[in-house]
């Protein structure tokens, strides 16, 4: 093996055993800061050796154990700093409030404990709701899904030290707030929980925005997404919208590759190939929402919109989609996480199961909302309904107006020129 | 990336010697260890190519062949779909299943969609820069 297939090689590796091996630090330490450095320091100690003496039979205790010894070092250190600054006290921060008694506690702690603990301790305190949505994001994708600071900068098109600050900024934000590590108790989980779910799907999105042309990095993003998701429906498989949210991500990872032309332009999904669905992806999405309505979760913003997805999924024309269930869900959608946009998609869906009158009607009554007065896809919605009336001259007009109101050069020639085409698709 | 595992047959699993509790309970937590890692797409055994068939194209022609075949060596008794980063990902995740001696496994990249161009070439490249400058990193905070 070259140094270079060595160096490939422990980057998988360091991917592989990183979280689990942050997570059992930092159950030691109490601050993720410090399990990272620990963490870091056995990575380096790994390069430097590995090469030489080959990869380890057990990868992940061989850099536990490093990780560990070097904690014991500075616990050593920092307790003969303290024995000589006896009269000015302590001053109050994580890495020196550890003491002998941890050194024992160190020395002490063996193997095959909860791994899956650790693990959520560290999800939950990344996803603290007290950092900000990207500095929960930077730390998830770093601490969790082994990410680089510059490879989460090219993912999510921001400079590399802005990346880096937010990860300071928020260890400090959660070592100030004093955040407890710990697994939130039962009051607190669904709050809790829902931040971590909003993260991880914020990631998808990401990945699931990027385009063709983009960084290979960034698309890349629904696959952690997905595996970090994965992952919690493991850790956590008595939690439904854990399941919800992972059928979401895989039923939607399906189509990834029907979603774009050859030109890279975006095709609608009543449009795609769906032979280029990936089925396996569609039948795993479908299992995890099986899981989700077994344990009583059919009802979960995530399970909910996961069965949307799951409606297309199993149509294998789009002609054979029940649209009328797709309404009854876009129903219960509304009830549980309401929003104008669900409504919007409701009037579609209203207008494929009942006609177009019925489905200008719901649309109709959205008229007043503040909210989508400058949504352009209101106005386009419109038109396409008003045309599949025949009434052309008020669909052109529809058309024009949501041309004027997007922003996205490639949308407002679509919309200009089917109401050129007098409303006609 | 996705890959493919196949696990190769050997004598005993032509011979549809089933393997014994030992060996499938750590195939299972293996398995589970994938699963909960979330790089697990799919994985199944394949039944004996006794119960298997070619079927051999010639032209217009097709000709059937049952089972058994004589290659066990080339045969396949098994597979796994794995959703990973890299080739070396894939081969660290396969070093660590419970196979004993004359075994093997091969694993082979699925395509996928050119979306993401060449991914090999350009990763490649990145692990071993962010490799060097991490431990350079590293050995400067060191001092």
């Amino acid at each position: 093996m070259t140094a270079e297939d060595t160096h490939r090689a422990i980057d998988a590796v360091w991917r592989m055993e990183s979280a689990r091996l942050i997570a059992g630090i930092a159950r030691i330490v109490r601050d993720v800061g410090l399990a990272e450095d620990l963490a870091q320091d056995a990575l380096v100690a790994a390069l430097e050796q590995w090469p030489g003496s080959g990869i380890p039979r057990n990868p992940g205790a061989w850099l536990m154990a490093t990780a560990k010894h070097r904690a014991i070092d500075l616990v050593r250190r920092n307790v003969r700093l303290e024995q000589r600054r006896d009269a000015l006290g302590r001053a109050f921060a994580e890495r020196q409030d550890l003491t002998a008694a941890d050194i024992e506690a160190i020395e002490n702690h063996v193997g095959e404990h909860d791994v899956g603990d650790d693990l959520l301790r560290l999800i939950f305190t990344a996803c603290h709701p007290v950092l900000r949505p990207e500095a929960r994001v930077a730390l998830t994708l770093r601490l969790l899904g082994g990410l680089t600071t510059a490879e989460i900068a090219r993912a999510f098109l921001v400079p590399e030290p802005t990346v880096a600050q937010r990860m300071v900024r928020a260890k400090r934000t959660l070592a100030e707030a004093g955040v407890p590590y710990e697994v939130p108790d039962r009051g607190e989980l669904g709050a809790r929980l829902a931040s971590v779910l909003e993260v991880i799907y914020l990631v998808f999105n990401e990945g699931y925005a990027a385009t063709s042309g983009d960084d290979w990095m960034r698309p890349a993003l629904c696959e952690d997404a997905l595996r970090l998701g994965r992952i919690l429906a493991e850790l956590m498989p008595g939690e439904p919208e854990v399941h919800g949210l992972v059928a979401l991500m895989e039923i939607q990872a399906s189509r990834i590759r029907a979603r774009t032309g050859p030109s890279g332009e975006p095709i609608l999904l009543l449009d795609q190939n769906r032979a280029r669905w990936d089925h396996l992806l569609i039948g795993r999405g479908l299992a995890a929402l099986a899981r989700a309505e077994a344990l009583g979760g059919a009802h979960g913003p995530y399970a909910l919109q996961a069965a949307l997805a799951a409606c297309h999924a199993r149509a294998r024309t789009p002609e054979d989609t029940d649209w009328e269930r797709i309404v009854a869900l876009y129903d219960a959608l509304a009830a549980v996480a309401p929003s104008p946009v669900v409504a919007l998609n409701r009037a579609v869906a209203v207008g494929m199961a009942f006609g177009p009158a019925a489905g200008l009607e719901a649309v109709d009554a959205l008229a007043g909302e503040r909210s989508l007065r400058s949504y352009h896809l209101l106005p386009g919605v419109r038109g396409d309904l008003l045309a599949k009336l025949g009434r052309f001259e008020d669909a052109r007009a529809e058309f024009e107006r949501a041309a004027s109101m997007t922003g996205n050069a490639r949308e407002r020639e679509v919309l200009l020129a089917r109401a050129r085409a007098g409303g006609a698709a | 990336m996705r890959f493919m595992v196949m696990v190769k047959e050997n004598d005993e699993s032509e011979a549809g010697v089933l393997p014994d509790a030992q060996i499938f309970e750590e195939m299972n937590r293996f398995n589970e260890e994938m699963v909960k890692a979330g790089v697990m797409l799919a994985g199944e055994g394949l039944h004996p190519s006794s119960k298997g068939a070619r079927i051999r194209f010639d032209g217009d022609t097709r000709t059937v062949i049952d089972g058994p075949f004589a290659e066990t060596k080339e045969l396949i008794a098994g597979f796994w779909l794995i959703q990973v980063k890299s080739r070396e990902e894939a081969i660290e995740w396969v070093k660590r299943a419970p196979f004993g001696g004359g075994v093997e496994l091969e694993i082979r990249q699925v395509f996928e969609t050119e979306d993401f161009g060449d991914a090999l070439s350009p990763e490649v490249r990145e692990s071993e820069t962010r490799l060097r400058a991490q431990v350079e990193a590293q050995q400067r905070q060191g001092q």
